[in-house]
């Protein structure tokens, strides 16, 4: 349209205009074993603009009151994947939370993903999590000579796997599977979502073998359809959805 | 202390690093260091493509592409470079094709193409569909698709290793290259990684502004390295402005978005492109945009209650289009703004985005010393690098090809060295410079703080060399940064841990940044022309007798150990087109 409608717009700047700071709890999970060997809840207060992200009001905690509060992050707009935590309970990437989402009334608790190593703070061992990526042959394999040019796929065979191109490896899925809380072993969602990736590409040519991996006792199997890692996913990723699939293609043995 | 031997070490593992280990790794014994998992580099920020002339869906060539980009660098492209760029863009995409990237399609099945900014059809005649792209998540695909292959080559990883040191040592009068020094996150230990060949491949440094789309983690690191021990910084004034960030936040929005048929528009709903850019109106070069979506603004029609900011405007668009083609930015909208572009225009401003200049290389990612002189055993490649592609101003989907074509050619090249040559002795406590600094920063008792210095400097940064500059606002730039040196000086960190001590990281980060702030201003001050990114109200022109020319930025250090930005500057490689008058 020539004009556009401006009121949702409108008002969204008149809000950001006013900027009311509010005063907002955080209460974060500590641990630094250089210093104690047990973890310990603190709480901090900040003013803050109730439209900003949880992780500015973890960079204000950090810039302004506790140069030792630790935590990953790099983009901050959800993309890279790096501040993957627990707030309030649920597993979600604190650049993609806004404080006024999660009701800051109340303090907001913000702890390590569960089920990985926590090395200080909000920062855990992720290589387990990365080791079970690469597991489950994470790369496109073909065989016999390459093309000149681009292998061709139609725009329906791409689709059949755009849910899962999106994964940013940042373990929210994985670390909300009460499965994998209670067995390190057991693959993850994560793991799977990649595999799903490759095995529902036309091009590829390693499904079964991929298949075989997931067949494993620690595989898709394991999975027990809580729906905990579609909720957690920040990428929007049918996660349980996935699995299913996968599983469905080790019955079938059609992909 | 430990110390590594390596043959081909590479430092950062966005798209270039990766890219180049690809190659290296098959050639020589390979560890890449990165201060981050290599998943989270900020290549997999990039949205609207990679440019190369495939012709999948319109008539396209490689000369008309290495037009469009020395014309888009605003005629300080090294043209030998661009040709190669162009050329080799056409292999690079079905590469990563073959890699198992997810490209959208044609209805033949082949790669499908989009518009961008600057890329035009006969040299100018009309935009041309000339990006190759998956939805508006192009870089997060290639970030994907370079990670798997590196899983898949066995790539040896070193995670949140920060390169904090470039060893060089001069044999037989020759500076060459023997090694980093690296700090490890996990533990706070040092390492030594001695090595035939060094690759950078860190990234940009747009840290320094307030308002930008870069990481938290863009701060310079291996540019400030290098430039520390000596050696020089190309083009550092040119930075480019891309037009379209979320209004406040700097969050990017995909010029695809206007490839796609996005419009900006003017307080009174006008399309004020038309103005600027008759032809290619909306896609005209970022830096054009940029500076035409400030002067709406200075002249009183800019958007919202302080007329700060202008509309892209989507809602003409099907939404089927939207979900297809631009599924994330459509989102970031939501999340950050709350409304929906469907049906509410998106308030954007420019945000500070892509450092232009770096350090300075050949066309196979040898480092250069000076003009000529290159450093035995050092390469660079992707936005720390200076080949220079992008000039003044680089176009949409250049940066995303840059990474590929000169990683690939540096980790060739780098590869091939250390096959040839052997190791170079490492100098005599070579620690010791990491050792010091990071002693100082935890030891010190000063009452400066990292958070506030860094602050300042953003707000003066986007305050005095932005989209406009003028003598005085430069000048107001390096007084202030020549002051926040100083405090610097006096920084202290409250973590005095070895374990994960991110606070001792981001003194450090800082300490980057503020170098390299000084050179950037330093040498927009003598650039007494406007040209691409750098712009320059006191002398609104291009100059192209007296500034068609590179800078080149050293560190002097007097005998006071007082420092000093001493500039230098390089010819631009000509070879099929002369300067002409810039007109989109």
């Amino acid at each position: 349209m020539a004009t556009p409608t401006l009121s949702k717009t409108d008002e969204m700047e008149a809000a950001a205009a006013a900027s009311p700071f509010i005063t907002v709890t955080f209460r974060i999970r500590r641990y630094n074993p250089e210093i104690s060997d047990e973890p310990q809840w603190q709480d901090f207060q900040i003013e803050i603009d109730p439209k900003e992200r949880v992780l500015d009001g973890l960079h204000k905690i950090k810039w302004d009151l506790d140069g030792t509060l630790t935590f990953r992050r790099s983009c901050a707009h959800g993309i890279c994947g790096s501040d993957a935590m627990r707030i309030n309970g649920k597993n979600r990437l604190a650049c993609k939370t806004l404080i006024k989402d999660i009701n800051p009334e109340k303090p907001i608790t913000v702890e390590a993903i569960k089920g990985l190593t926590v090395m200080k703070d909000l920062v855990v061992d992720m290589e387990p999590f990365f080791q079970a990526y690469r597991d489950v042959m994470p790369f496109l394999v073909t065989t016999g000579n390459e093309p000149t040019r681009e292998r061709l796929q139609s725009a329906e065979d791409r689709e059949r796997f755009d849910d899962t191109t999106k994964c940013i490896l940042c373990a929210a899925c994985t670390s909300s599977c009460p499965v994998f809380w209670n067995d390190g072993q057991y693959f993850g969602p994560a793991a799977i979502v990649n595999a799903h990736r490759f095995i529902f590409d036309s091009r590829d040519e390693a499904g079964e073998q991929r298949l075989e991996i997931l067949n494993d006792k620690d595989g898709v199997w394991r999975c027990r359809t809580t729906f905990n890692c579609t909720d957690a996913c920040p990428r929007g990723i049918e996660v349980t959805k996935a699995i299913q699939e996968v599983k469905r293609a080790l019955i079938t043995r059609r992909f | 202390m430990k110390i590594h031997k390596y043959d081909t070490v590479i430092v950062g593992a966005g798209g270039a690093g990766m890219r180049a280990a690809i190659e290296s790794t098959k050639r020589s014994r390979t560890a890449v260091l990165t201060k981050l998992y290599p998943t989270r580099s900020h290549t997999g920020a990039a949205q609207g493509g990679m440019a190369a002339a495939l012709a999948n869906v319109e008539d396209d060539n490689w000369e008309w592409h290495t037009f469009d980009t020395v014309k888009g660098g605003d005629y300080l492209v090294d043209q030998d470079a661009a040709e190669i760029l162009a050329k080799e863009a056409i292999d690079a995409v079905l590469d990563l094709e073959k890699m198992g990237l997810p490209f959208n399609r044609t209805p033949d099945g082949t790669i499908d193409q989009r518009r961008f900014g600057g890329h035009s059809r006969n040299h100018g005649e009309a935009p041309v569909r000339r990006s190759c792209y998956a939805a508006d998540r192009t870089g997060h695909m290639i970030l994907q698709t370079l990670y798997q292959n590196c899983v898949k080559e066995g790539v040896e990883f070193f995670n949140e290793f920060y390169v904090l040191d470039q060893l060089l040592v001069e044999v037989d009068g020759v500076k060459k290259s023997a090694g980093v020094v690296a700090y490890e996150l996990a533990t706070g230990e040092i390492h030594v990684f001695q090595a035939k060949a060094v690759i950078y491949a860190s990234g940009g440094t747009g840290k320094f502004f307030k308002v930008t789309s870069n990481a938290h983690t863009l701060t310079g690191d291996g540019q400030a390295a290098c430039y520390r021990r000596g050696l020089p910084l190309e083009d550092m004034e040119f930075f480019q402005f891309h037009p379209t960030g979320i209004w406040r936040m700097g969050i990017l929005l995909t010029e695809g978005a206007r490839g796609e048929g996005g419009i900006l528009r003017n307080k009174d709903g006008e399309r004020f492109m038309e103005k600027y850019a008759p032809v290619m109106k909306d896609l005209a070069s970022r830096d054009v945009v940029s500076r035409s979506i400030y002067t709406e603004i200075r002249e009183g029609r800019g958007c919202g209650p302080a007329g700060d900011h202008v509309y892209l405007d989507l809602t003409h668009l099907p939404p089927e289009q939207l979900d297809a083609k631009l599924p994330d930015i459509t989102e970031f909208a939501r999340t950050y703004l709350g409304i929906e572009p469907y049906t509410d225009p998106i308030p954007i401003q420019p945000t500070a985005h892509y450092a232009m200049g770096g350090i300075p290389t050949n066309v196979e990612g040898e480092v250069l010393a000076d003009n000529t002189t290159v450093v035995p055993g050092l390469y660079a490649a992707g936005e720390v690098a200076c080949v220079s592609v992008h000039g003044a101003n680089r176009l949409g989907t250049n940066s995303l090809l840059d990474i590929n074509v000169f990683g690939k050619r540096s980790g060739i090249a780098a590869a091939k060295y250390s096959q040839e040559n052997d190791f170079v002795e490492l100098p005599e406590n070579p620690a010791q410079q990491v050792a010091d600094l990071v002693e100082h920063l935890r030891n010190s008792t000063g009452k400066e703080r990292v958070a506030d210095l860094r602050l300042e400097l953003q707000e003066t940064m986007d305050a005095c060399v932005m989209v406009f500059r003028t003598e005085q606002t430069i000048k107001t730039a390096v007084d202030k940064i020549a002051e926040l040196r100083e405090r610097y000086k006096n920084v202290s960190v409250q973590d005095k841990g070895k374990r994960f001590n991110t606070d001792l990281l981001e003194a450090i980060e800082l300490g980057n940044l503020l170098d390299l702030a000084e050179v950037m201003a330093v040498s927009a001050l003598a650039r007494k022309e406007s040209r691409g990114g750098h712009y320059r109200e006191d002398y609104p022109n291009r100059d192209d007798v007296n500034f068609m020319r590179h800078t080149m930025a050293y560190r002097e250090v007097d005998d006071n150990g007082q420092d000093s930005v001493r500039l230098d500057y390089k010819p631009v490689v000509v070879t099929r087109y002369q300067p002409m008058e810039r007109k989109y």
